[in-house]
């Protein structure tokens, strides 16, 4: 049986465009990148948790869904602060219930986010954003900026849909009707493809984004911005007429603006350069949003609560203050006491001291295959896995939403989806909650 | 089953030419019913409204409140949330937000202002899941949304070929796709140009590529809505907006429509009312106030609202909501692009925009307007100038263009200013002189009483966008939505100005289908709202033709076809309204 129209829930280009076949042989994923082939093979895994799991004793041992609900309960309901972390990939939905629990609870919910393109955000909190939905690129944009970002292996059909490829309206010849300029101080494969590499030093993408708006404003950069960057100013200036010269450009923002030095304030840079460069011609920037549904989580907890990630519930009232109310730096000042961990790896992503102290607080984790966050939780909820056996909502990178549909069921009894999961897990709490006061 | 009774209230209901008559109101399982029989007024829960004004439940016609531009708003605005929070309750969510609340506390506001009923004003097709995601986790308040279409690539191409049945085959199909009440037209060909940073300035000038105009935009529109009968009529953002000088387009693009005759068809059981509830305009131009201004740049900055009252007061087609501007925060955001550009480099502010492909775009922006400032305050008297001197208050509606003029919170403000000559003279005295100095709302002695006021905010509202077949009224039949203010009416005082803007702010309760929600701005039940969308009947073969032109061009779209629409599950409690029953549609065709 042949199911089409699939979405591929991997990265953050969404694909709807998945075929899958479920032959004898196994699945036959069609249209898929490596990256997402490799995903839809993970429904026959032998990696994937295939009961709930109660630590006992230091040994994690397979348990009824009852009893493992109820000790998930009981955690959360005697946690006087617990931490609700919402990987990315899992639905919108799913994202619904778990801010809903961190505000019964009080406690502190984040997502991915606040380890990828949180700084992403906060630069658009600083100077707003300029963009577009990716068709817009596809059939108007005869520049591309890879800036920070290597599509062609963090996001392997982002040219091929979206950016450079692709035959849009006014781009009828796909790559020959665009340039293609990567900012990115490797040689990366999307460089070795580019019309133009600017191969800055590491972490002066700030110096070099200034350099570029004093130049577009009209100014001489300072002399030393050639050294601080790498970057000639001849090649700066090359640069900027190929901005200012299009007829639509756009830029890609990756982690290598997020994260390097500057973290926010690149993002800013970037944004008020885009927005100065539209006084000249058509541009527009957008993030290259590595995670599935990151974006999701930024939209989810923005409309429900007013804030995109790090919000904290302590006061009864939405907070925000990212270095206070993030998970990294909750985690490293110790200043929660549980946490469920909803489909993100933290032990193996987050820095030592804050995996080491996930290990002494109660966890629960709700994952599909087991990872050193499982190993350390107290107890283990089978994930189910979004797009494949359960439908919902996920945000693309250009925060568009995709209504997802799966082509086969949950493999458990027990629950539909993460969403009915952590339903069933706030019905418990509130039980308890309610039966305490 | 429940009943209601509310006793003794001093009732305006003007669809059913009410005027302050001392009224008991009956509802019975959510409705409003002529009588209560004897057993089921013994059952009954009682309100006294003895010396308190009874109102219809209130009906914003034209707010930004969900979907994607309202989020970014929300998103890139952490300052406006931080000062404003709502704690949660047992039984409602906590919140954060002042010009842009996250959508409990928007909700929630609403309610304890006495609204039941708030329009989207603007839903970009392809990302009407966002809006309906969003209206989902609104409570209490009935909605509805807007479609987006003045730029939409297909509308365009078939409008250039003169082909109306095509475009109204084609609005027909998106409206059911993606569950929308209404068509709205933003900056026509405009923001298709924005797609290269370009703007079009009149109405006759054609846009790039699609080589169509202002003007055969909002007149295709404009006959494919009353082809297809929908509720409400077009519904116009004109060219030009906010730039000096703009008062003429807007009156010029008003009379595009003229001599088309309004048809609404909806296939509705209609709750009676004494005076015709169906619409009567063709055009329903949305925030006048920043479609009305004078001068020709900055400096000699004027109100133009006067040659946009005459045309009005002449014309029997035109209905306008004034998008007042109440002074304070605000959060600018609209589908006009580059209405939103020129505001940045205006004002330098954090600027956001996003383009949608093949159909529309938007832009926000953060903005204060301060009493200090002389062209807010010529604003504020605008707002106001176009809705005290157009004659028929039939022909105008209330809103601050929320979030854009101001905060729909303001709106009792704004009510109050109308009511009140004195409030004006006050708020004329504590801003820029030139408010008095540059429009004529210092010539005007007009005070609107509490009749007019229900005809603005209830009224007039419902009947525009044609939900008064249930909203906006008291009529037997009409949803149980009461609004119960601490006013009587017998001994208001306009001079005393302050009492009525906080009795309007908190009203005595909220009643929504026949329930209290809220008392005195405390929210005390929450239910789930209705969405409202149209599901227009096309001609079936012209569909099919326009389906297949459809998915030849949907290559140009990221989103493959079969993922395109609004899935049912997005609405938790849908309010489908059919239109055009098919035998009719095939009449007009032949
Ligand atoms: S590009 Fe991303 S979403 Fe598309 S198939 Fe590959 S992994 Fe999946
Ligand atoms: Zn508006």
């Amino acid at each position: 049986m042949m199911f089409r129209n699939l979405v591929c829930p991997v990265c953050g280009a969404s694909c709807d465009d998945i075929q899958v076949e479920m032959t004898a042989e196994g699945i036959v994923a069609k249209n898929a990148c490596k990256m997402g082939n490799a995903k839809f093979q993970e429904l026959a895994s032998p990696h994937r948790i295939r009961q709930p799991l109660i630590c006992q004793g230091g040994e994690m041992l397979p348990s009824g869904w009852e009893e493992a609900l109820d000790r998930a309960a009981d955690i959360l309901a005697s946690s006087s602060r617990p931490l609700i972390f919402i990987g990315s990939e899992t639905s919108c939905e799913a994202m619904e219930v778990g801010l809903h629990l961190g505000e019964y609870l009080g406690g502190v919910v984040d997502s991915n986010s606040t380890v990828c393109h949180g700084p992403t955000a906060m630069g658009i909190q600083e100077a707003g954003r300029v963009g577009a939905t990716a068709g817009q690129s596809k059939n108007r944009a005869d520049l591309t900026v890879y800036w920070g970002s290597n599509p062609l292996e963090s996001m392997p059909r982002h040219m091929s849909r979206y950016a450079v490829y692709p035959r849009g309206y006014w781009t009828r010849r796909g790559r020959f009707d665009r340039t293609v300029i990567t900012v990115d101080p490797r040689r990366s494969l999307t460089a070795e493809n580019s019309d133009l590499h600017i191969q800055l030093n590491p972490n002066t993408d700030f110096e070099l984004l200034s350099a570029l708006l004093a130049l577009l404003h009209g100014q001489q950069p300072h002399p030393s911005a050639e050294e601080v960057t790498g970057v000639a100013i001849r090649q700066m200036e090359e640069m900027l007429e190929l901005m200012k010269g299009c007829n639509y450009g756009v830029i890609y923002a990756g982690l290598g603006m997020a994260s390097s030095y500057g973290k926010h304030r690149n993002a800013e840079m970037a944004f008020h350069l885009v927005q100065e460069l539209n006084n000249h011609t058509k541009f527009v920037i957008g993030a290259l949003r590595g995670h599935c549904n990151v974006a999701g989580f930024n939209q989810v907890a923005s409309y429900l609560y007013g804030y995109p990630f790090g919000l904290d519930f302590s006061r009864g009232y939405p907070r925000y203050n990212p270095g206070e109310f993030t998970a990294v730096d909750l985690l490293r000042e110790r200043d929660v006491d549980a946490a469920l961990v909803v489909c993100a790896d933290l032990v193996s992503h987050f820095p030592a001291d804050c995996a080491s102290y996930l290990g002494e607080i109660p966890m629960i984790c709700i994952d599909i295959a087991s990872c050193p966050t499982t190993m350390l939780s107290d107890v283990v909820l089978p994930g189910v896995i979004d797009a494949m056996e359960c439908d919902g909502t996920f945000y693309r990178l250009d925060d568009v939403p995709i209504y997802f549909q799966p082509f086969t069921a949950s493999p458990f009894p027990f629950t539909a989806s993460n969403q009915h999961t952590l339903q069933q897990l706030m019905e418990r709490v509130r039980g308890r909650k309610e039966a305490g006061s | 089953m429940s009943s209601l009774i509310i006793k003794n209230g001093c009732l305006f209901d003007p669809l059913n030419g009410i005027d302050g008559e001392v009224k008991d109101i009956f509802i019975r399982d959510g409705r409003v019913v002529t009588d209560l029989s004897g057993t089921q007024r013994r059952g009954a829960q009682v309100i006294d409204a003895a010396k308190k004004t009874v109102m219809p439940g209130g009906v914003d016609s034209h707010s930004h409140v969900a979907g994607a531009k309202v989020n970014a708003g929300r998103l890139m605005r952490p300052e406006d949330h931080i000062r404003t929070v709502r704690a949660r309750t047992a039984i409602t969510h906590g919140g954060s937000g002042y010009t842009i609340p996250s959508v409990y506390k928007q909700g929630y506001d609403y309610a304890g202002m006495g609204y039941t009923t708030v329009f989207e004003a603007a839903m970009p097709p392809l990302e009407a899941r966002h809006t309906h995601e969003e209206m989902g986790a609104t409570p209490v308040l009935d909605m509805g949304a807007y479609m987006v279409l003045g730029n939409n690539w297909f509308v365009m191409r078939y409008l250039k070929d003169g082909d109306i049945d095509r475009t109204a085959a084609y609005i027909a199909w998106m409206m059911r796709t993606h569950k929308a009440y209404g068509i709205k037209c933003v900056n026509p060909a405009g923001v298709e140009n924005w797609g290269w940073a370009k703007n079009v300035n009149s109405l006759d000038e054609p846009n790039i590529h699609f080589d169509i105009t202002p003007r055969e935009v909002i007149r295709g529109l404009a006959e494919a809505n009353e082809l297809l009968g929908l509720p409400m009529s077009l519904h116009l953002h004109t060219n030009n907006l906010g730039h000096p000088g703009n008062w003429e387009i807007t009156r010029e693009s008003l009379k595009i429509t003229a001599g088309l005759a309004p048809s609404s068809r909806a296939q509705v059981p209609w709750a009676e009312t004494r005076l015709d509830s169906r619409r009567q305009q063709t055009v329903y131009l949305a925030h006048a106030q920043f479609c009305s201004f004078g001068g020709t740049s900055w400096r000699d900055f004027q109100s133009g609202a006067q040659g946009v009252i005459d045309y009005v007061n002449s014309a029997e087609h035109v209905v306008i909501d004034n998008g007042a501007v109440p002074f304070g925060p605000a959060t600018a955001m609209t589908g006009d692009g580059p209405a939103i550009h020129d505001l940045y480099m205006l004002s330098g502010q954090k600027w956001s925009n996003t383009d949608v492909e093949l159909e529309c775009g938007s832009g926000v922006i953060p903005f204060v307007y301060a009493k200090s400032s002389p062209i807010s305050s010529i604003q504020w008297a605008m707002g106001l100038e176009l809705l005290l001197r157009i004659k028929d208050p039939w022909k105008t509606i209330m809103t601050t263009d929320h979030p854009n003029g101001g905060v729909f919170t303001e709106y009792p403000q704004v009510m109050t200013w109308l009511m009140s000559r004195k409030a004006r003279d006050q708020t004329a005295s504590e801003c820029h002189k030139w408010a008095y100095d540059r429009s004529s709302l210092g010539e005007v002695d007009r005070e609107m009483d509490l009749f007019e006021m229900a005809v603005l905010t209830r009224a007039n509202p419902a009947r525009t966008i044609g939900i008064s077949f249930r909203k906006g009224h008291l009529g037997a039949g009409a949803d149980g939505d009461v609004t119960i203010y601490d006013i009587d009416p017998s001994t208001l005082d306009p001079a005393h100005h302050q009492n009525l803007a906080s009795a309007l702010a908190r009203p005595y309760c909220t009643i929504k289908d026949g329930a209290v929600i809220a008392r005195r701005g405390e929210v005390l039940a929450v239910p789930e709202g209705r969405r409202f969308y149209c599901q227009p009947f096309s001609d079936q073969e012209e569909e099919k033709e326009m389906l297949s032109d459809l998915k030849e061009w949907f290559k140009y779209y990221t989103v493959g076809f079969a993922n395109y629409p609004v899935p049912d599950k997005y609405l938790k409690r849908p309010a489908p309204i059919a239109v055009n029953r098919p035998l009719e549609a095939l009449a007009r065709r032949r």
